[in-house]
């Protein structure tokens, strides 16, 4: 061969776009036209649509609901309340956290917004006529939204439930009681922290917020009943998932029902969980014999899907006079709304709060989460972190900072001192976790060499003594993180969601020509799967990741898996991905061998073929090899080139990241703005720098709406002050900083590639950066802990509380 | 999400506007850029039969600047004021306090007609409209009248135009001096937690003439006589300004929102108010 057309292995691998490539996102071709196909875009033939009566009392009795003038509104075809479900065993349904909700409400009303009736209609229009006629006779009763006064009060929310029976997760020690689940050793930690040199005792409380996704929860639901099979296309982050349990309470044999997740505009565990609207229009359907769409406008998204976090999170932490730390102790009181519908793994009723002892070596720690039921909506998901991730990296982050004041301690220093050292990987963690791999030191060093940290220090002392003589009314605040994220769920004997283990799956076909299709288990709504799992692809099997399409979603053609969040598609579904893709590379190579004439063992991989050992110009290429797989008969080899992995990862991935924020803040008017964000995330081995990039400014903007402003707030009788998005922030261009992102690689020993997910982490780390900063913009005037988000008001409020307005 | 239904009118003149007005009463209501109407109709917290849509009358459009006489159309959208290069140079607080309201997607939309007239205490026009002592013409059966600015706001929602009238245009006298608007939001197309418009002529380095006029920090626009009252004689020193300050704490009544508690408004309301005489001291 002439040398000069011959392509090294460095452009062939480079033609690939495989791992490492910043390939651009294949979904945007058609997203950036308007092309993409939500749920509200599926439209079928005779459609009709259902929406809700909504409760507009946080705690009441319903006395009576008359349909009657509703059914009369021209258009109006039926008026489903739970008596209508009741037959059927629908008007209440299993949540994933092992409690049951009402679908429709069941002679009570327990949040604002709660579902109370379902109106099925010709068109919306009709519908919201229907909606505004029916009549409810409510009685209020008395509201709890604090979860403490709810431990506290006679006030019975759940009269479902026995009192004195055990819950989904242990005993209850009062009605509002929902389950205590603990982890470590208290004992043990009390003493450390008893007889310690230090001690530093901090609340630190992270607010009810909500993941609000561009694009709101809905269903199309539709019923042949010429050959009995139900369709459901919906926003489902788990459509798998939805179809077995659709199945099980319905009733339908799983394989008559298919689910579809078309695109999907943003999920961040808005749509893990399963809502009412999912079951009344798959009910409208079976009833009417027409398909059925729910769509959620935004206020009824906000106000009643999934909120996340509430957490009140008591800590103790103690530590040497040198700053040793000895002992972590902590209590949350963790307010779930009017059900527990937490999507976490169902064994781990607070998710993976336990990882909240951080990127320290803490000899021992001790967590107890009391669950509580109030007045609110129900929910309890993964905002943009894996189960309850980001609520313990908040935690721990604020813990070290009031640990660094009692000490009288440089923070950045105290983290230091007690990081995890890169030699003691695979660490075991007091509360249980093995953290397979992290190299904190390197990071953080980095981190803090980037951002000029003790340059800060001086100009932040220069600006405070600046700010005494009032010559400023500005503060300069630097907040520091550095958060370990536990992702991947997981292991299949320990997590599963209602006894569904959470492996993921990866099945591949190679097409005669050389390209390929491969189909996951997971679902993207937004993260480029499409992009991405075609990289993984093609740096194992040698085909162009443009030349594989990736499909997702559709549990007719998909294998099962357990879905999209927690950060789990790349440590699982990418895993399976990865070890399909060596299932193909194995059969590629007997079929190779048998096409150069040499021995299965005389051949070896080389980029995108086989070669001949010690003569390479002797090679068969993959697409040579698919070609032969199908037209040629082969010896003792069927014929096809197919592979399908189920993955069952062995244990979590842990990402991890040093942050650091930049600050100034307006004493007398509350504002802020961000001066320098600096973001450096370890995610372990790249697939797609570009990718990770955008899901690094897009978690750090959500972590900025959090930290700042973006709350799901209630006045005392339970009315939602923050139900659209005039109040709920939601962060535009305008109000966004720029970023700095970088990053250091310490692959997954564990993971096939070594990847570890990274879309969560900057929501994760993020929160903590961003209100550290506001915290330590005061240290100088003596602040310890305030409450987020740092809104004006709040931020002004410190000022004025610490006598800053004179 | 979703209006109760209602008739749809679009006149081409302002007479037959009144028609539709007429015919209905208090059933009908006048539609301008919408951003105010139409959430509250989808809301079904305004449930009306009859939506007048204005935007086809030509006479309610246009901006027209004769000595320093300014005239501005109702209908004229915020996008327009932003974009026209006269009133920028005679009175260019305009642009500044239009470019503060929401975004540009927005401001396209909305117009400086169903700003002022539908008096939210939000709006930031009806403020700058005291500020500057602006004139609104009002049409109806009965013919056409001007009421002031300073004397068009009740209350929230409330204002002295009757049922049946349109406000079709707003007058005023283009200022001389420094200016300046000041607002402080949460977010961008948030209402102000406190705005000031301030207006400041100086001679010989002492303020001959002031207006001071505060948004969103009472049910109606603010304008503090006694604020800018303050100001006359002085270099805007600290001392004068704080007088303006606590002339203006006496005039406002803000009410605890989401944006925060009493207290705060009115500590942000005398920040924001320090600024702006700064800044129009400055440009004066």
């Amino acid at each position: 061969m002439n040398e000069m057309t011959s392509p090294t292995r460095e452009e062939r691998a480079a033609k690939l776009k495989g791992l490492g490539c910043s390939r651009k996102r294949v979904e945007d071709v058609r997203f950036t036209q308007g092309k993409g196909n939500y749920v509200d875009d599926v439209k079928l033939p005779g459609m009709l649509h259902g929406d809700f009566v909504r409760s507009p009392y946080a705690h009441a009795r319903v006395k009576s609901i008359n349909t009657e003038a509703a059914m009369a509104v021209p258009g109006v075809l039926a008026v489903l309340t739970a008596k209508d479900l009741e037959p059927l065993s629908l008007h209440w349904m299993p949540t994933l956290a092992g409690d049951k909700q009402m679908v429709l409400a069941d002679g009570k009303v327990l949040f604002q917004g709660q579902e109370v009736a379902f109106v099925v209609a010709e068109n919306r229009y009709a519908a919201a006529d229907g909606i505004a006629a029916v009549e409810v006779e409510y009685e209020e009763l008395p509201v709890l939204t604090n979860p403490f006064e709810a431990l506290q009060s006679d006030v019975v929310l759940r009269e479902d439930l026995d009192p004195a029976a055990a819950g989904a997760h242990g005993p209850r020690k009062h009605h509002n009681h929902i389950f205590l689940w603990e982890e470590g050793d208290e004992e043990a930690t009390n003493q450390a922290i008893d007889s310690a040199e230090v001690v530093a005792e901090e609340m630190v409380y992270y607010h009810r917020t909500h993941p609000c996704p561009l694009e709101t929860c809905g269903t199309v639901a539709s019923m042949d009943k010429v050959n009995g099979k139900l369709t459901v296309w919906g926003t489902f982050q788990a459509p798998h998932v939805v179809r077995t349990v659709a199945s099980l309470l319905s009733g339908i044999e799983e394989h008559n029902i298919r689910v579809i997740s078309p695109d999907i505009g943003g999920g961040f565990g808005n749509k893990v969980g399963v809502y009412p609207g999912y079951v009344c229009a798959i009910v409208a359907s079976i009833v009417t014999g027409k398909p059925v769409k729910w769509i959620e406008n935004r206020m009824d998204n906000l106000m009643a899907t999934a909120f996340a976090r509430d957490y009140w999170m008591k800590g103790r932490i103690s530590a040497t006079r040198e700053g040793k730390i000895t002992g972590l102790h902590c209590h949350v009181t963790a307010d779930h709304g009017a059900f527990d519908a937490c999507a976490d793994p169902t064994k781990f009723p607070a998710g993976f709060f336990h990882i909240c002892t951080g990127s320290y070596d803490i000899p021992v720690a001790y967590v107890g989460v009391d669950g509580v039921y109030t007045n609110k909506a129900p929910g309890g998901v993964a905002y943009r972190c894996s189960f309850r991730v980001t609520e313990a990296a908040y935690f721990i982050e604020r813990m070290i900072e009031v640990l660094a004041i009692e000490l009288g301690m440089d923070a950045a220093e105290l983290r230091r001192i007690n990081f995890i050292r890169k030699d003691q990987f695979p660490y075991q963690s007091a509360l249980g976790w093995e953290y397979d791999s992290g190299d904190y030191h390197t990071a953080w060093d980095k981190a803090l060499k980037a951002v000029g940290y003790d340059d800060l220090r001086k100009e932040q002392a220069e600006r405070v003594e600046a700010f005494k003589r009032g010559e400023t009314r500005k503060l300069l605040g630097i907040g520091l993180t550095h958060f370990t994220e536990i992702v991947g769920a997981g292991p299949v004997k320990n997590c599963d969601i209602l006894g569904m283990g959470m492996f993921d799956s990866c099945e591949i076909r190679i097409h005669p020509t050389g390209s390929a299709i491969a189909r996951l288990g997971t679902i993207s709504q937004g993260q480029g799967h499409a992009t991405t799992f075609a990289q993984i692809l093609a740096s194992e099997i040698g085909i162009p990741a443009d030349s594989i399409t990736i499909e997702e979603g559709d549990t007719d053609t998909a294998p099962y898996g357990l879905g999209t969040y927690g950060s789990r598609s790349t440590p699982v579904a990418g895993a399976a991905t990865a070890m399909a893709g060596r299932k193909i590379r194995a059969k590629a190579q007997m079929i190779a061998a048998y096409l150069l004439e040499v021995h299965d063992d005389d051949v070896e991989w080389d980029v995108d073929r086989f070669v001949v050992k010690g003569a390479p110009e002797r090679f068969k290429t993959m697409a040579e090899i698919a070609y032969a797989a199908y037209n040629q008969a082969i010896p003792g080899v069927e014929p096809g080139l197919e592979a399908v992995s189920y993955y069952d990862p062995p244990n979590m991935t842990y990402p991890f990241g040093a942050y650091i924020c930049v600050m100034e803040i307006d004493v007398d008017t509350g504002e802020h703005q961000i001066r320098q964000f600096y973001a450096l995330d370890d995610c372990g081995t790249r697939i797609n720098p570009m990718v990770i990039e955008g899901q690094v400014h897009g978690g750090l903007t959500e972590a900025l709406a959090i930290a700042m402003g973006q709350e799901i707030a209630y006045d005392e009788i339970g009315n939602v002050k923050t139900g659209t998005l005039m109040d709920f922030f939601l962060p535009t261009a305008w109000e966004t900083p720029h970023y700095t992102t970088d990053h250091t690689e310490t692959p997954s020993p564990h993971h096939p590639i070594g990847a570890k997910g990274v879309g969560e982490s900057p929501n994760v780390g993020g929160v903590p950066a961003f209100s550290n900063a506001v915290h330590d913009a005061f240290r100088a005037f003596g602040l310890r802990q305030s409450h987020m988000p740092h809104d004006h008001w709040r931020i002004w409020k410190t000022a004025h509380d610490l006598g800053l307005h004179g | 999400m979703i209006p109760a239904a209602f008739e749809y009118h679009r006149p081409a003149d302002v007479q037959a506007a009144i028609r539709v007005l007429q015919d209905h009463g208090d059933e009908a209501r006048v539609l301008a850029g919408g951003h105010s109407l139409i959430p509250m109709m989808k809301l079904r917290m305004a449930e009306l039969g009859h939506l007048v849509d204005l935007q086809d009358i030509a006479e309610l459009k246009g901006i027209s600047v004769e000595g320093a006489t300014v005239s501005i159309g109702a209908m004229t959208t915020q996008q327009e004021l932003i974009a026209h290069e006269e009133l920028a140079r005679v009175a260019p607080i305009l642009r500044e306090a239009a470019l503060q309201i929401a975004d540009p997607q927005v401001r396209y939309m909305g117009t400086v007609g169903g700003n002022v007239a539908n008096g939210d205490p939000g709006n930031d026009m009806p403020g700058l409209m005291q500020c500057l002592g602006a004139t609104y013409t009002l049409v109806g059966p009965g013919g056409t009248r001007e009421v002031a600015a300073r004397d068009f706001y009740e209350a929230a929602y409330m204002t002295d135009r009757e049922d049946e009238e349109i406000l079709t245009r707003i007058t005023f006298t283009a200022p001389t001096g420094g200016y300046a608007y000041e607002k402080q939001k949460r977010k961008i197309g948030d209402y102000a937690t406190a705005a000031a418009a301030v207006l400041i002529a100086a001679e010989g380095g002492k303020v001959t003439r002031a207006s001071i006029a505060m948004t969103n920090l009472s049910d109606v626009p603010v304008h503090s006589g006694a604020a800018a009252e303050a100001l006359i004689g002085t270099n805007c020193d600290e001392e004068a300004t704080t007088a303006a300050i606590a002339a203006m704490l006496d005039d406002i009544e803000p009410t605890e929102d989401n944006r925060g508690p009493v207290e705060f408004k009115r500590h942000v309301a005398g920040v924001i108010l320090a600024r702006a005489i700064q800044r129009a001291w400055s440009r004066a």
